[in-house]
């Protein structure tokens, strides 16, 4: 242990960054405690040591901070965070500390925030469904447990509301048990974080949560540890107290701009639209704390949202994320002003996952076949609705007709429903059932014949 | 005596370590008190530069490094197969016994296990003069795999001893060789090689046989032969995991070195759960009795990403050179570029285009080099066809690293956004995708096929390419005024496609098509296609043909008929030609 000494004075402050010269014994990603003027204890993390100086990312941010008066302190441990199940009914900040007026809860282990990857061999395979009541999801893109699944938003689009939704509704059938639910918000407006904090109230959820919030007037760096403290606690209510967590990470965008601000601030080269070229395996050092481990009883399934810069899902953001998670919901500019909710589109969407958490004795056996039927009616009838925009309707087939009648009956009745509508499995299949019967039989070339017999009805 | 020095600089993954001279390029070292695995990347003076296998995490200025005397490299012997490797060859269930679910830092455990006994058979004897490469003995490994001990490709000499049949283990001499100057050289059950250099073979042969994936569109249309390179580019979601665990599972490969590169732990599950399950079409055995895996997911240290692919090609030519077909996946060649480039980064190194170092382009052709069919030192015909996933940024096949990997292979399977998104697997572009090694499996092909090969495929590429045009006319017309022949291609095209193309990862017939089979139902597409056309020009409509209930079949067949039963399909095409003559007659 270092016994701490104090260095007075830094050498250089830049953006969140600040150089402590002629540093010994101070190791490789240690935590620091910065002392400026006002006599608040800011933190902070050692980013690189290179002959004696140390260059410290402050997270509470520099500002107030000058060369003179600055003393810093290093701690000889990483950042850690203090658990226990005590933390579920409470609202904390992105260091982990409360943010609710309420005392620290009593402390039961304390864990670096960073982790430690999980072994690939160590892995158990996501295969149970999970059922979040909301058609488009529990129908198309399945969410199973341990998942990473990340909901591909834009500004100004639905997407709290459905991640709320989710989070509320989201069982797994036979079990009474729900989800405890980890919720990290980073850069968040005030009125986004009292929607967060009062749905959850209104639902009871919050005795099962725990929510981690930074603000978007709260320090940028902060942003970058905020997720990890969140992730860190569902670690140890998962693996060591056999809980099933669902973690909501809300919004990644904000994140990922903290992440280009403190870059910049070091100086690095920087890859496309200025984000670090280490952003992949940055956003990897998060997505990939979901899964379940062999012969324990808990696990993690992860919900991140992100906004879209300009819709564009090329963007780097959305583009390394879902590189790195089990796919993604897509939620539609389009769709939302057509007025339909929960607006996702099903085509760029795509839960990996979900072939083995689906079909007889997990869902239903129909479950598999019925989807890819309705993705393939689905994209067919986008197609020709374009067409008719420019042919119009007359220069139509009967079928094609159909086809159109089809994809209206499927956005307004199955893919719309209310935010606290919350469907069984049955009720969607069903749902979907009728919406096929829309098309003629002979449409359904990828329903075997014996459920077309068992389920289908021509409308 | 081992070189020691101390800690100057640590940024992220990179170390510089001071007071180190004699430190050589590439030594594999051990960096701080934890004693983490590095390797050094540059020398100035008295500095090093190392490049960290583990986090770097509380490493302090002032800790020792120490050389090892050895560059990085692997073990090479019986105990490969069934394993499950970090980037740098330690053994992911091994690292588990010892630090339990989540990866600690520091572990030390050899690649081969050190108590495993393995029965093994001379087959050279005492007085046999024998050079690098030479075949002393062999080992059943698996019932699926024979392993051939082999002399380091660096050592020669007459044999002077030779163990006897027997069960050893690897650590225990089984053969001394007199050598000519340097006396007695003991050999193991296993060697070392360094990873960054090329393990050495006679002459590099001209690909002749394809490499059997079982995958239509790939075996048909875009062939890989044995001992090619081919690159997999595509966004996210396309399919180049599944395309390559495919590949892993079907290939006819008597070997399968498969590398997670920076990918998800979830599909190394994935692989490690269905393999063991998954059988041989040809002996009924075990897929992952011929596999080695080789890991290192998203979250686990950077370098050791860059190191990973060096380890599992080396490990795939010690296989070729017993003289065997080996196939190689790297599942993602762009994760081990992006390693790279951030390595770069923290050396500061000058970049080139965004941000990556100007010799990536001159690292990407020396790792395809490394794929090829050869001579090796003992004679024997051996082959490492390499595959490399890329994922380009946003999908653009205009970035870096897949205009370099360009024009270092020679298949490019280019998966589609727009496919993948219609759900339409493999979503590998039929119109942008080429294979130059079509000429060479040509005559494997057409051996079997009667010469036909070549002229179906082509046949058959010409109604999609058609389609394309067409679609561009549909699109301002739609499609009710196309004349009646064209109306067919459409139509044809869509049977293809649907019928041929899409081939269902999951679905427990069409997962694997042999090549029979593929030819069997491209030919049965293609005389429908002939019939049909003869019939349209005696004036019978399309959209009578189309409503033949028997057509509804043909779209079937991939996953209907099983691979022993392919005749069914001939009974299936005989049964609409001939409903196709009866509607002629009724015209
Ligand atoms: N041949 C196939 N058969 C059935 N489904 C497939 C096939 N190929 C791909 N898919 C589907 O596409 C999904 C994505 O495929 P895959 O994971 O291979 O994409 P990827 O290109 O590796 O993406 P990433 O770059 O994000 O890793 C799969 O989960 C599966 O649902
Ligand atoms: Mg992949």
């Amino acid at each position: 242990m270092t016994d701490s000494i104090e260095y007075r004075g830094v050498h250089k402050i830049s953006g969140p960054l600040i150089f402590v010269e002629g540093i010994t014994g101070v190791g490789f990603n240690e935590l620091a405690e910065i002392r400026g003027d006002d006599g608040e204890t800011r933190r902070g993390r050692v980013l690189e040591i290179s002959s004696g100086v140390a260059a410290v990312e402050v997270f509470e941010g520099t500002t107030g901070l000058s060369t003179t008066s600055t003393s810093v302190k290093f701690l000889g441990r990483p950042l850690t965070i203090p658990l226990s199940t005590e933390m579920l009914g409470r609202v904390f900040n992105g260091l982990g500390e409360p943010a609710d007026g309420g005392p620290v809860p009593f402390t039961e282990d304390y864990r670096d925030v960073n982790g430690l990857p999980m072994n690939p061999y160590s892995r158990d395979y996501p295969t149970q469904f999970i059922q979040t009541g909301v058609s488009a999801i529990d129908g198309m893109d399945t969410l199973v447990r341990g998942q990473k699944l990340p909901i591909f938003s834009g500004s100004g689009l639905p997407h709290n509301l459905l991640a709320t939704q989710i989070a509320r509704q989201a069982t797994i059938r036979g079990e009474k048990e729900g989800f405890a639910v980890v919720f990290a918000a980073m850069g968040i407006k005030h009125d986004e974080a009292a929607f967060f904090k009062r749905s959850f109230e209104e639902s009871g959820a919050l005795k099962n949560s725990a929510i981690f919030l930074n603000l978007a007037d709260d320090p940028a760096v902060e942003r970058l540890v905020t997720p990890r403290s969140a992730l860190t606690l569902a670690e140890y209510l998962a693996f060591e107290q056999d809980m099933h967590v669902l973690v909501v990470i809300t919004d990644m965008t904000n994140y990922a701009e903290a992440l280009r601000e403190i870059s910049a601030a070091r100086e690095e080269v920087p890859s496309r639209k200025g984000y670090p070229g280490y952003m992949y395996s940055d956003f990897a050092s998060i997505y990939e704390r979901a899964g379940r481990i062999k012969g324990r009883k808990g696990s993690i399934t992860q919900m991140p949202v992100l906004t879209m810069p300009n819709d564009d899902i090329t963007h780097p953001i959305p583009d390394l994320t879902g590189y790195i998670t089990e796919g993604q919901i897509v939620v539609d500019r389009d769709l939302h002003r057509r007025g339909i909710y929960p607006p996702v589109n099903i085509l760029p969407s795509l839960s990996r996952l979900m072939k083995d958490g689906i079909g007889k004795g997990k869902t239903r056996e129909d479950h598999g076949q019925v989807t890819s039927q309705l993705y393939s009616a689905y994209s067919k009838a986008q197609e020709l609705r374009s067409l008719s925009a420019i042919i119009g309707e007359e220069g139509m087939t009967d079928k094609d007709r159909d086809y159109l009648k089809f994809g209206e009956a499927y956005e307004q009745r199955f893919l719309r429903q209310k935010f606290d509508e919350n469907r069984t499995l049955e009720t969607t299949l069903d749902l979907a059932w009728q919406m096929l019967s829309v098309l003629p039989e002979s449409e359904l070339s990828r329903i075997s014949d014996k459920y077309v017999k068992a389920y289908y009805k021509r409308s | 005596m081992a070189i020691q020095g101390k800690i100057d600089k640590i940024s992220g993954p990179v170390v510089q370590a001071e007071g180190v001279s004699g430190l050589e390029m590439h030594e594999l070292t051990m960096v701080g008190d934890a004693e983490l695995i590095g390797e050094v990347v540059r020398i100035e003076g008295t500095s090093a530069t190392i490049q960290v296998y583990e986090e770097t995490g509380g490493l302090k200025p002032g800790e020792k490094v120490v050389g090892s005397g050895m560059p990085l490299s692997v073990e090479l012997g019986p105990g490969l197969l069934q394993s499950i490797y970090d980037g740098i060859q330690r053994p992911l269930d091994v690292i588990k016994n010892l630090t339990g679910d989540f990866i600690a830092r520091g572990v030390k455990t050899p690649a081969l296990s050190r108590t495993a006994k393995w029965h093994f058979v001379p087959t050279a004897k005492v007085g046999d003069s024998v050079i690098g490469g030479a075949v002393l003995g062999t080992v059943q490994e698996t019932p699926l795999f024979q392993h051939r001990i082999l002399v380091p490709p660096n050592v020669s000499g007459t044999i002077a001893e030779i163990a006897e049949e027997g069960d050893y283990v690897i650590e225990q001499v089984i053969c001394r060789l007199r050598g000519k100057e340097k006396g007695v050289t003991e050999l193991k059950l296993y060697h070392r090689w360094p990873v960054r250099e090329p393990r050495p073979y006679i002459e590099r042969l001209e690909p002749s046989d394809p490499l059997i994936t079982g995958q239509r569109i790939i075996d048909t249309f875009f062939p890989v032969a044995k001992g090619g390179a081919v690159a997999i580019p595509g966004g996210f979601g396309t399919g180049k995991t599944i395309t390559s665990h495919q590949l892993a599972a079907w290939s006819d490969a008597e070997i399968i070195v498969y590398i997670g590169c920076g990918e998800r732990g979830n599909e190394m599950t994935e692989v490690l759960l269905t393999f063991p399950e998954w059988k041989d079409p040809k002996s009924g055995r075990p897929l992952m009795e011929r596999t080695v895996l080789i890991a290192n997911t998203s979250n686990m240290p950077v370098s050791a990403r860059e190191a990973s692919i060096y380890t599992g090609v080396t490990i795939a030519e010690y296989f070729r050179d017993m003289g065997y077909n080996v196939a190689i996946m790297a599942d993602s060649t762009s994760r081990w570029a992006e390693a790279l480039r951030e390595l770069s980064g923290r050396l500061e190194e000058m970049p080139a285009e965004e941000g990556y170092p100007s010799y990536l382009s001159s690292r990407l052709g020396e790792f395809y080099e490394r794929a090829g069919r050869v001579k090796a030192l003992n004679e024997q015909l051996g082959s490492v066809t390499l595959i490399g996933a890329v994922s380009p940024p946003g999908g653009d096949f205009s970035e870096p690293v897949t205009v370099h990997t360009k024009r270092f292979v020679r298949t490019f399977w280019a998966l589609d956004s727009a496919l993948a998104s219609m759900r339409h697997y493999p979503a590998i572009n039929w119109l942008t995708s080429y294979s130059e090694y079509t000429d060479y499996v040509e005559n494997w092909w057409n051996a079997l096929t009667n010469g036909l090969w070549r002229q179906s495929t082509i046949k058959a590429m010409d109604v999609l390419k058609r389609e394309d045009d067409l679609k561009e006319v549909i699109r301002l017309v739609g499609s009710e005024s196309l004349p009646e022949n064209e109306k067919l291609v459409m139509e044809v095209a869509r049977m293809l496609r649907e019928g041929f193309l899409q081939q269902n990862a999951y679905d427990p017939i069409d997962t694997y098509s042999s090549p029979e089979k593929q030819f069997k139902l491209l030919t049965a597409i293609l005389s429908f296609y002939e019939n049909s056309t003869k019939a349209v020009s005696k004036g019978v409509p399309v959209s009578r043909i189309m409503a033949l209930p028997s057509l509804a079949d043909i779209f079937k067949l991939r996953m209907s008929v099983p691979g022993d039963k392919i005749d069914l399909i001939d009974k299936t095409i005989n049964k609409i030609n001939s409903d196709l003559s009866s509607l002629e007659g009724k015209s």
